[in-house]
Parts: structure tokens; sequence; C-alpha cells
């Protein structure tokens, strides 16, 4: 039977989802464990919608299979619906409230569902709605936007917060340490509130 | 030795650093870019690296070089390999001296690519060996083989990821980077180099006589293996080795193959040990055909009996799937899932301040009724943008324009094509355009750079792949070279400048070239240009939806009313596409 993890992280070209992923790998080697990754590069990174498949523990191919993810981490509100067939029975959501409209909806007219109808169709999951851009902005940077879900969704990820931290402190730029370190700090914060009310619910 | 987490490409391009191969050679193509741009940005270089202007070239080079006895890599995306096809085929009657590595990167779903081809059909038509890894981990070890393999039996060996490997991630166990140095000697043989017709008579029967040896020796290096468990078999190769062993039942016996030729006496021993044999692989029926070759009257299911698929690419779930359709037992169980519905899509689109979608608007604008071929790039987006009627392979955009217009189409015709694409291949469908008289427009869309795949160097940015000036080539220079009379270069920033340029060449006979220059607007950001940031006065918006329409990601509808968000680069067109000049500049920014 299925052993391991698997987290798909999701987001829009150049949201930064192969950061997030290096940082999960990153954390895997710090802990020894095996681990195994699948991303988009080439032209889908061109503002399209991205996924990262990472499976820790991860032992055979790199692919998630729908219905199987234990953890679905969004950075955009639309994609978390795209790719909500993902998550297992029982899995669990983190994801950005924050919806950049598709262009797709301007250009050629499609209907974009409402936000309130987005979140009536993930909330029969454990969907947490974590406000990236603004906690980044508090951060220090939106482009932290990023680390701040990663830091959201710690607390269901089966590997240490230290060994989390860390992997961000070798991956983001230099001068970035420091910012992405609080974003990911108040990313676990929102996120372990999001939880309590959860499990309250 | 040292564990990292790396990219397949990454690990693939690490074992060629173990490996001390000599000479790269390459043109970018999704999914096997990395592997260069991982070997030409290490600080200290014992070997020689370059982005080369198409695959045949880069392949031609490299096994010059593998003939002076060095080693010697090139990397390709598949379809690069039909480019350098031709050197490929005759490579294998001269062989090598050194070890010759071709890396062909198939993509299987084609998720950047025009077709789902197989490299591993190339291999077998040309008789040399062919390395398929199953994952990050065996790429990265198979390629140092692979430069053992191919000075063992003189003979190019093809490594043959796919998009699952090459995009894949892993924990990787890496060896030490090697500094050995060697250099290269040419020595004169020509009944090796020079394949006149009686040279390569007797070449041809040396390759065929090598296929047997190979064959064993490819067994002892360990890539094809198999285990016998049970009366049922599953046969997998690639990637689909690693999704067959993710739900493989402990009763069923397997056998993974990840080298070619296969040897048909090994095979057949273990098929016919089986009652019922599966046959696992993406792409084409490969090993399934040698399979029911050898398999007597052991069942054998597979594409040609219909319970796998030809198309697309695999995955643990769609094995299952393969296993249930003819009546296989898997250790895991998938819930059927389908997304959910009425999710608009987000496909890719041109960055905010791309230079190509001016050009197309301006173009559409101007021939309304035109034809419009275009080429392999970024800007085939835009199709989006209805400015895009044909892509059918690097560099068919002028080819294709000509043998629209001799078809005896008398609409206007305008082609698209990037500059790297049109050093690739375009070159020459413009030479054959204005020699044999065609009546076209041509439009380079001239961004300095090879931008899709990553923004590798070519010979129009200045730089080589390691960052030492060359001086840029003129496409104006080789345009008028090709006999274009009227070759203009116009900033596609400047709608009214591209416009008229546009009108005129619309009146004027035989093959006309516009050179639409203006930096990639990703290579600009990260130079640091800044340019400011627009803003719709919202007074003066009159809600056309022109400006929307244009499809500037930076642009976007709040209420009824046009705004420009935070994507903006200031490239500053859609002030000239506001019909009541409702977009300004931001003062201070």
């Amino acid at each position: 039977m299925k052993t391991g993890y698997d987290i798909l992280i999701v987001g829009i070209g150049g949201q930064g989802t192969i950061l997030a992923s290096n940082i999960l790998g990153e954390a895997c080697l710090i802990e020894g464990r095996p681990v195994k990754g699948a991303e988009t590069h080439g032209m889908a990174q061109r503002g399209g919608s991205v996924e990262s498949h990472i499976r820790i523990d991860g032992r055979f191919g790199p692919l998630i299979a729908p219905g199987t993810a234990d953890l679905i981490i969004s950075f955009d509100l639309l994609e978390a619906l795209r790719y909500a067939h993902y998550l297992k029975a029982g899995g669990e959501i983190f994801t950005n409230c924050a919806m950049v409209i598709p262009t797709s909806v301007y250009t050629q007219g499609v209907q974009l569902p409402e936000e309130a109808e987005i979140r009536k169709r993930l909330d029969h999951q454990n969907t947490c709605y974590i406000e990236a851009d603004r906690l980044a902005q508090e951060a220090g940077s939106i482009l932290s936007r990023n680390v701040v879900m990663m830091g959201a969704a710690s607390g269901s990820i089966p590997l240490g917060n230290e060994s989390l931290r860390a992997a961000v402190a070798k991956l983001v730029p230099p001068k970035t340490v420091d910012v992405n370190l609080k974003a990911y700090d108040i990313g676990r914060d929102a996120g372990r509130e999001c939880g309590k009310s959860h499990r309250s619910a | 030795m040292q564990t990292r987490y790396l990219l397949g490409n990454e690990a693939i391009a690490h074992g060629c650093l173990e490996s001390s191969f000599d000479v790269a050679c390459g043109y970018p193509g999704t999914p096997s870019s990395e592997v260069i741009d991982v070997l030409r940005v290490q600080r200290e270089r014992t070997y020689y690296v370059e982005w080369s202007v198409n695959e045949k070239v880069a392949l031609e080079c490299a096994l010059a070089a593998a003939w002076c006895g060095v080693r010697a890599l090139c990397t390709m995306k598949h379809v690069g390999l039909n480019v350098a096809a031709d050197p490929l085929m005759t490579s294998a009657y001269t062989g090598v001296t050194g070890g010759l590595v071709i890396l062909s990167a198939d993509d299987p779903y084609a998720h950047s690519s025009q077709n789902e081809q197989d490299s591993r059909c190339y291999a077998h038509f040309a008789r040399i060996p062919c390395l398929d890894p199953s994952s990050v981990q065996e790429a990265h070890d198979m390629v140092k083989d692979a430069f053992g393999l191919s000075e063992e039996f003189k003979l190019p060996v093809l490594f043959r990821p796919t998009t699952r490997i090459c995009h894949s991630k892993g924990d990787v166990i890496l060896g030490d980077i090697s500094t050995t140095i060697r250099k290269g000697e040419f020595v004169r043989d020509p009944r090796q180099y020079v394949v006149i017709p009686a040279h390569t008579r007797v070449l041809h029967k040396k390759l065929n006589e090598k296929q047997p040896a190979i064959k064993k020796r490819l067994i002892e290096l360990g890539y094809n293996t198999c285990m016998v468990r049970g009366e049922k078999a599953v046969i997998a190769s690639g990637i689909a080795a690693a999704y067959v062993q993710e739900i493989l039942p402990a009763n069923v016996s397997f056998m993974k193959i990840g080298a070619y030729p296969i040897d048909e006496e090994w095979l057949k021993e273990f098929v016919r040990m089986h009652r019922e044999v599966l046959v696992v692989e993406e792409l084409a029926p490969v090993v399934e055909e040698v399979v029911r070759q050898v398999a007597g009257s052991v069942t054998v299911y597979g594409k040609t009996d219909g319970h796998s698929p030809y198309e697309g690419e695999l995955s643990a779930a769609a094995t299952a799937r393969i296993f249930n359709s003819c009546g296989f037992e898997t250790a895991v169980k998938f819930p059927e899932q389908s997304p959910a519905a009425e999710v608009p899509p987000r496909p890719p689109i041109l960055c905010a301040g791309c230079m190509h979608r001016p050009v197309f608007y301006a173009m559409k604008k101007v021939f309304r009724d035109g034809i419009f071929p275009s080429d392999i790039g970024c800007y085939t987006l835009g199709l989006q943008l209805g400015a895009v009627d044909t892509t059918i392979c690097m560099g068919a955009s002028v080819t294709v324009a000509s043998g629209i217009m001799h078809s005896g189409e008398e609409r206007d015709i305008v082609a698209t094509i990037g500059d790297s694409t049109f050093l690739h291949t375009g070159i020459q469908g413009l030479l054959n355009a204005v020699y044999n008289g065609a009546k076209l427009t041509l439009v380079i869309l001239d961004n300095r750079i090879t931008a899709m795949t990553g923004h590798q160097p070519n010979p129009t940015t200045g730089l080589t792949a390691v960052g030492v000036p060359t001086p840029p080539v003129s496409l104006e220079a080789i345009c008028r070279a090709c006999g274009v009379s009227l070759v203009e270069t116009v900033d596609p920033y400047d709608l009214v400048g591209l416009t008229a340029a546009f009108r005129d060449v619309k009146e004027r006979p035989g093959v006309k070239v516009i050179i639409a220059r203006q930096t990639c607007v990703i290579t600009a950001r990260r130079a640091g240009l800044k340019r400011g940031h627009y803003q719709v006065d919202q007074d003066a918006c009159t809600s056309c939806g022109l400006c929307i329409k244009f499809g500037c990601p930076a642009i976007e509808r709040v209420g009824e009313k046009a705004h420009i968000n935070d994507l903006c680069s200031g490239c500053g067109v859609c002030t000239h596409i506001c019909p009541a000049a409702a977009i300004h500049r931001e003062a201070g920014r």
C-alpha cells in the first residue's frame, strides 16, 4: 500500500513553485529521507498553470495520482480548485485567498466562478485559506508569498520545522534570507491558527 | 561522494562532469536544455561547450571531436534529432574513437513539443546502442556508462531520457568531478572518415557485425534485468518501469528494459517461462515488437492489441488501468477522480511587455485578410491572438509561406519567425523564397535571445554559451545576402512606425523582410532595465475594452474600467491602442 507523503504544489508560472518544491527536497536531504519530484518547465512557465509533485519517502515514479495527494499547497485560489481532485479523502489544502484572473476571461469571455463559489466548492475538503499576499508584504516582500504558503502548510508536512527553515535559508537569494525566514514564520503562525479553527469546527 | 536534490538534467550534467568529457554541443529544446545550461556555467571548466546554431551542426561538431579521440556530448530534444538525422545515420558507419553520447530528450504527452516521436526508433534505425533511464539516479549513472560503452564499441550511443526524467527531481548520489584534460588528435584514415561508396559498403558490414556483442554487453551492464515470480510477467522500459514497480504485486514476474538493442535469446527465455506477458512502455511499441517476435504461444498484451495507448505519457495510475484492462491485479488501487468542472483554463501567455504582441497586433490590423504561417518559439503563443495559422517545425514559417503562395493562393502572406529559429533553419527557406520568386513578407521577431527554452544566448546576442563576447550577427546583412531587396528594421514598441512599415510592405512585390527588434522583456528585467509603469485615467476611460482585447496580462478589467496592474513593464504600447488617450506613464515610477 501507499507509504510516503505526497504533496502537490500548484500556482501560476512565475510564482515560485519550483523554489517551494526545492525547499521540501532540501529539507528531505537534511533529514536523510528519500524524495522524488516532478515539475513544469518550458513554455508553460509563461504565466500558465503550473504544478510540482513532491513525494516525501518516494521510492518510485515522481507523479502523484489524482485522489491520492496528502496535501495540496496552492499559491492561487483558482488553481486550488483546478487541482483539488488530486486530494485524497481526508487530505488537506492550504491555499492563498488571492486569485489572478486568467487572461482567457478577458480575451475569450470565459466565465469565471465567483470567489464565494470557489470557496464553496473547496470547503468540503479540509481547506485553509491564507492571506499570503498580505502576509508576504508584512514580511517585507510580495515575492515571499511562496515561502509564506510553505510556512502555513509546514505544520502538516512530516518534516521538522528546523529542517524546513534551514532549507529556506539555504535556497533563497542570500540578501533575502531574513525576509523569507520571517515570511515562513508568519505563514506558520497563520497556518496554525487556521488549523485550530478547523479542528474546533 | 555526496547526495543532492537535483533536477534530472542537472544530474545528467553532473554525470557528464564525472565522466571527464571534453566537448559538448547542443541546441536548446525542452526538455533537454538544462544539461548544457549547467555545463556552461561551471566555474572551472576542463572542457569546451557551445550552443550550436542547430542540431545538425551540433552533432557534426561533437562527432568530429570524438573522431579526434576525445569524449563528446551532443544534446537536443527529440525533434532536433530529425534535424541531426543526416549525420546520425552515417556516424554509425564511421564510428568514433572517443566516446560520443547523443542525448535526445523525448516528450511523451508533448508537454512542450510539436509531436510525440520516440528517439528509440532512431537508435534502432541507425543500429546504435540506446540507453533509457527509469529514474534520476539511473540517468546520472547511465550517462557515465554511456561514454565507456561508446568507446568500447566505437559507436555513438543514444541517451534517451523523457520529460519525466529530465524535469523530475530526486535525491541523487553523485561522484567526484573529474578534471582529466585530453587533447584531440585527428588521425587521417580515409577508409573510416570518407564515406565514398567503396568505403561505406565495408563500414556498413562492420556496423552489422558489432550487433550481437552489443546485446550481450548491455545485459552484463545490468540495465536489462529480470526476476521470475509467477505465471504472469510485466516487461517495462524507461520511466514506465518505475510506474510498474509502484503497483506490481509480489507474485508477478518483472523485467526492466533500460538499454537497446535487446538480446532476443535472453528475452525469449524469460517470456517463455510465463503464460501471459504485459509490455508497458511510453510512445512506440519498441519493446513490444521484440517481445512478440520471441513469444511463440505466450499471450502478449500491449499497444498493438489496444490495452496500452500509443500516445500520451503514463503514470502509476495509467499503468494500473493497463493492468486492469488485461486482467492483471495491482498492489495499489487508485480512486477515480475527475477535475472540477468549469474552471477557466490558464494557458501560458506572452509576457506583459513582450515585443511579439504589438507585432501581431499591427500585422493583424494591416493584413486583415492575411495568412500567417509561423514558427517555433514563444511567439507561437500568438495563436491566442489569431496571428498564427501554421506551425510545423523549426524554420517552416517562410517555406510554408512560399508553398501557400505558389499554390495559387492570392491573399497576402505574412510569416513570423524568431531570431534563433531564423538562424537555426530559417535562412535556407528565405534564400529559396527569393531565388524562386515568391511574394511574401517575413517578420523576424528579434529579441536577441533564445527565450522560450530558458534564455540561451545565440549569434544575435553578442555572447557565447560561456559568456565570451562575440560579434552579434547582422540579420539585415544575412537577408540582403539572400537577395531580399526590402529589409526594414523597426522597434515593435513604436506601434505607429510598426504599422507604417507593414502598410509599406503590403504594396510591394517580391520577398520583404521586417526585422522587429527589441530586447526580451525578461532579459531586460534581469539586466535591471526599468521603463516605468503606466496607468489608466479612470475618468478618461470609456470602457471600450480595446486595451483589454490586446491581451496583455498587465491590463485587467476592474468593474467596467480598465486597470493596469503591477505586471506592467512600461513598454507603453497600450497608450497607442487607447482611442480615448486615457493611458499615461505614472509619475515618479
